[in-house]
Parts: C-alpha cells; structure tokens; sequence
C-alpha cells in the first residue's frame, strides 16, 4: 500500500488503489488546536490580548507550516511534462515547480 | 440620513465590478461557452493565483464578515469558533480533495452528486446529494443579501417596506445578468477586486482602531465589563465572556470541527475546487488560504472594538428591529472617514457578490446534472445543459431574494444555521465514497434518513430566550434535552454541543449497522464507474477526460455545440 519512491518516469505512473506516506499524519496536529482547556485562560497577554485570542493566531501559522511540510514531502510526482497552452497563465503563475 | 461621500465611492467601485463582470466572458474564453464545463466551472483551467482568489471570496462570505463580529459583540469568546474552523479545516480536507479533484476530472464530474453517482450506479442517492446540496445553498445565498443589506441600510439607505429593498434588487438584477452571460469565470474575475478591497480594508482597520481606542488591552478590558453585565433576557446571568466557559467549552469544540466537515461539502466550495487546473494548484492553495483566516481572525476581534468605541446596532425600518449584523459597518461609518468608509464598504458589498454568484452556479449545476438530465430530458446535450444551467442560476438567485423581501430575514439567518447540520449528512456518501465503498449504497441512505430527522427534531426543541422563540433558536444543543427515544443520557447537564455534531454521529452509526446487516445478506451494492487509479490522476495523465467533451454514453454524446 505504500508507494512514495520518486519515480524517474517523465510521465506520473498511474498507480492504484491506497497511497500513505507518514508525513501525513502530520495533517492531524492541528486538530490539537480544538483542545481548549489548555488555552483557556487571559494571561500570559501578548499585545494587551488575552492568550485566549493570541495563542490561536499562532495556531494558523502551525495549521499552515503543517500542510506546507506535506505538500513538500509528498511531492514525489512530475506534474506534467506537456506545454503549458492554458491562456488563464497570462494573468497566473507560470511553472512555479 | 445618507452619506453621499460613502455612496458615490461605493457606487462607483460597485460600477467597476460590474463591468468586469460582464467583461469576464471574454477572459481566456475557452471552447465552447454553451458546455457546462466553460459555464459552470470556468473550463476547468484555473491556476494557482485564481484558485486563491475564486475559492478565498467562495468560503469566506460578506455574511461571515459581517455575522462573526456580531456573534463576539454579542456573546464573546463563542464567536471566536471561526478561527480554529478555518484552522482545522484545510488539514482535513487536504487529501480527501485531491481525490475528488481527479476522480471528477477522469470521469468528467461537475458536482459532488455526479461523483456520487458514478461511484454507487444510484440516481437516488446522487438526487438525495443533489437536493440536500441546493437546500443548504439557498439560504446561503439569502444572507449574501443579509450582508449586503446591512451595508446599504448603514449608509442610509434605510427605507422601509418593499422600497427599503430596491436597492438590494437592482444589485441582485446585475448580478444575476452578469452571471447567466459569464458564468464562473464573473465571479473569479471581480474576486481579485473584492479581496484586495478586504485585505486593504482590514489591515487599516485592526492597525489603526486599536491604536486609536487606547491598545488592545484596554478593548479586552471594556469588552468584558460590557460582557458580563446581565442582559434583559439573559435572566440575571452574563450576556457573555471573552473566556469560554464551563458549558460552551463543547459547543466550541463540536461547532469550529463541524463547520470545518462541512464546508467542503458544500456544492460552491466544489465548484471553485473542479474548476482548478490540477492537484498541484490546489496543494499550493491549501497552504495559502490560511491567509484569509488570519484575516477572519483579525475581523472577528472588530466585534470587540465595536464594544469599546461604543457602537450601537443601526435599527433596520423594515422589521423596526435594531439589526447587529450591522455593528461592523456601524463602526466603520463612526470610526473612518467618509471616503475609506465607503470603500470598506464597497468591499464588503462586493463580497456579498461573490459568493452570491458561486453558489447560484453551484445550485444550478446541480439542479441540471442530477435532476434536470436524470429525470427530466435524459438525452439532453450539453448545450441544453449549459443553458438549462443558465435558466437555473436565474431562478435560484430571485428565490433567494423573494427569501429577503417576503419572509423575515431572521428565517434566513435560522435556514442557514440548519443548514450547516444538513448538508453535513451527506459526508459518509461524498467524502467517505472518495476513500471506500464499504459503506452500503441502501446504507447510506438509511443513515441520511435518521441523521437529517434526528438533527431537525433536536434543532426543533432547542430554545432562544433572547428573541422569545421555543423553537429552531440556534444549534448549541444543551446536554440535558438531548434524548435518544426518549432516554435522557445526560440529564441535568448543561454542556452544550453543536447539533450537526451529534446527528453525523448518529448518521455514521445507523449507516455501518445497516452496512453490517446488508452484507450479511449479499444484497448488491450497485457498480462502480470509478477505478482505483483515477484518485491519483494529474494534469497530463492520458486517463483525464477532455474538458466541455460531450458527455460519454449519453444519448446526445455526439453532437458538440457550435462556436
């Protein structure tokens, strides 16, 4: 069921069935977040805002450094190795691989 | 009494988008328009930037930026849920949408009742999908028009009666001409403008309020006096907290993972999804559309700054109700200038139209793929699809005003609350079928069945003393009223938790206890369209169906419209 060796092949194999790699799991840290008691609280303040407020804000940069890190590590696919003709592209990112 | 600096920049931004709009037919036209493929989902081709920008003005409404900070000027810490909502979600749905991404683009899918069509051979179950999909939207659309009516009511345009909503119709009247001509493609243009205008709009303000107010922590401080003061009918006790307490800790918990369940389930996030170019372009927005909740987050606290500048809600003369999804304009009108009023405003309202356009698209992809040529003109042709799509898009955005202008806006507020419960029934048919079909098709609609009449009647029986109704008054369910035919596991508690929560569990339970039954005695659970290898299919895989191809095996599949 698992299969993430980098694939020299130009064009994506086709696979099948279950793909897991364990950097997925990362994706269930922010659920942490939704454990409320731990944070629950006014002090310690951080610009005059309670820790309540404060600590969640850095949960979306940990929500976000989470996703990123498997978006990275799982990226064992060649996206495509046709031309690019897609008009959208003129007023879009192009190539940012 | 009317603002005329405010409603000329208002005016005039509003004039720019509508011209992009009808601009945004022209913009990267692909194929043909009369397909549901170019209509519906903007010819499946947008990149990374647009994605960000179609899906960002799709999820995060002008009724969220107006209803957040109202729930926090009101009731405190509660409110916050938004945040982790936005936190937890993209997380949760990163794998299981690139699934649907590529299974829908091989098989050539364009809502989430298609999918589920292909994946279980039942039109029933996919018609179950489908309506569920569109009573959850309707009233979506409604508060759009909530939200935007709060701005122009805000700037003066306060009359009452049937005028105090012309306004509002000749918005919609706009909208709606742009949308059936441009399709998709209207709404991912005029997005840019609407979130630069947000961005702008927000960074001034929680930079230059709380400055002005005297720090955040003296907004905090005001925000819980004023807070735990007992309102008139909150029976002696606190409106409010900036902590969340004892009994809404759950609530809290349940409503911020149920409303993250959700909101993929909703056919317009669907739609901005398959309108994407490939996997990539969507791994790379899943990572930046936590941008828009750090926004969210900012705005939600504006509920806060209101109490502290000491705000007070405009009184809308058409219900001669004071309205608190207006405290934000509200606080703009009393904090900025006239000028950069107008503009947080035409931002807000051009919010409105965004997702107001998405979802209309949405409900009518719908109605056209899975009742329209299931039921109706089964050898329609995409051509007849796309302008049934059109027609559809028409009727659903006038139902949503009729919903404004003949029944009381709070019904639509109440809707959209039932809302989130229902569509949140239709998780073990989409997002489970996208990882195993174990579940049985008969199964699974047992297990909608007993989950949507299990979650209306608790909605039924819970109470709203600030407004003096018994019934539907919000979805935080207290512990003690819940009861299982007539068994009160937790009598005398006071914990709440949110209602749509609970009847997913009973969904999913009744759903893997009818499966067990099922397989028990052999009973066939339908074909599967879809193999294995399809959720994994990229841009450039030869498996991909060409985009606004005529559809396969239907009768009409040959005949390709004409440029």
């Amino acid at each position: 069921m698992s299969d993430t060796t980098p694939r020299p092949s130009p064009r994506p194999a086709e696979r099948s069935g279950w793909r897991f790699s364990a950097w997925n799991l990362l994706l269930l840290v922010p659920l942490l977040m939704l454990v409320t008691p731990w944070f629950n609280t006014v002090t310690p303040r951080l610009f005059g805002m309670p820790f309540f407020y404060w600590v969640q804000f850095v949960w979306v940069v940990v929500g976000v450094a989470c996703v990123a890190i498997v978006y990275r590590m799982t990226r064992d696919e060649p996206v495509t190795n046709a031309p690019d003709e897609l008009g959208v592209d003129d007023l879009d990112e192009r190539n940012v691989r | 009494m009317t603002n005329w600096v405010e409603l000329v920049v208002f005016l005039v931004l509003f004039l720019v988008v509508t011209v992009l709009g009808f601009l945004a037919a022209r913009w990267q036209r692909g194929g043909h328009m009369e397909h549901l493929d170019e209509w519906g989902l903007g010819g499946r081709k947008f990149g990374s930037w647009v994605t960000w920008f179609l899906v960002g003005g799709d999820l995060y409404t002008a009724y969220t930026f107006v209803a957040v900070p109202a729930l926090l000027f009101s009731s405190g810490a509660l409110g916050f849920y938004a945040l982790p909502y936005t936190v937890v979600l993209y997380p949760l749905v990163f794998l299981p949408v690139l699934r649907l991404w590529s299974v829908s683009r091989v098989h050539g899918y364009v809502t989430p009742a298609d999918f589920v069509r292909g994946r279980y051979g039942s039109s029933l179950l996919a018609l179950i999908v489908a309506i569920t999909g569109i009573v959850a939207t309707m009233p979506y659309i409604a508060l759009q028009l909530v939200g935007l009516e709060a701005v122009l009511r805000t700037m003066g345009i306060n009359a009452s009666g049937i005028l105090g909503h012309l306004p509002l119709l000749i918005a919609f009247v706009i909208l709606a001409v742009y949308t059936y001509q441009s399709g998709l493609r209207a709404p991912a243009l005029i997005a840019f403008v609407k979130d630069i205008l947000i961005y702008a709009v927000i960074l001034v303000a929680v930079l230059y309020l709380p400055a002005k107010l005297g720090g955040w922590a003296s907004i905090f401080d005001s925000a819980q006096a004023k807070l735990s003061q007992p309102s008139a009918t909150s029976g002696g006790k606190p409106q409010g907290s900036i902590l969340l307490t004892g009994s809404n800790q759950l609530q809290y918990i349940t409503l911020a993972l149920g409303s993250a369940l959700a909101l993929f389930l909703y056919p317009h996030s669907v739609t901005g999804v398959l309108a994407s170019r490939g996997r990539a372009v969507l791994k790379r927005n899943m990572v930046a559309l936590p941008a828009y909740s750090l926004l969210l987050g900012l705005l939600a606290l504006l509920g806060y700054v209101a109490i502290a500048a000491g705000v007070k809600p405009v009184t809308n003369n058409a219900t001669g109700r004071p309205d608190a999804n207006t405290i934000i304009p509200a606080l703009f009108d009393s904090q900025f200038g006239s000028l950069f009023a107008g503009i947080a405003f035409a931002a807000i309202g051009i919010g409105a139209l965004v997702p107001a356009a998405i979802m209309s698209i949405a409900a009518a992809n719908l109605w056209t793929r899975n009742v329209y040529k299931e039921y109706l003109h089964r050898s329609a042709t995409p051509r007849q699809e796309a302008r049934q799509a059109k027609l559809a898009s028409l009727v659903v955005k006038f139902g949503a005003v009729a919903f404004i202008l003949f029944i009381d806006p709070q019904f639509s507020i109440d809707l959209q609350l039932i809302g989130g419960v229902i569509i949140l029934q239709t998780l073990p048919a989409v997002a489970i079928a996208l990882y195993t079909r174990w579940l049985h098709r008969w199964a699974l609609l047992a297990g909608w069945v007993v989950g949507m009449t299990y979650g209306m009647y608790l909605l039924s029986i819970i109470p709203n003393p600030a407004t003096g109704r018994r019934h539907f008054g919000g979805s935080a369910l207290t512990l003690d009223k819940l009861t299982i035919l007539g068994w009160h596991p937790f009598a005398g508690s006071t914990v709440q938790i949110y209602v749509g929560f609970v009847a997913l569990v009973v969904n999913l339970v009744v759903a893997v206890v009818v499966t067990w039954l099922l397989r028990a005695a052999g009973v066939f659970n339908g074909p599967d369209q879809t193999a294995p290898a399809d959720y994994h299919a990229d841009e450039g895989s030869p498996r991909l169906k060409p985009v606004a191809d005529a559809v396969a095996g239907a009768p009409g599949a040959k005949v390709v419209a004409s440029e």
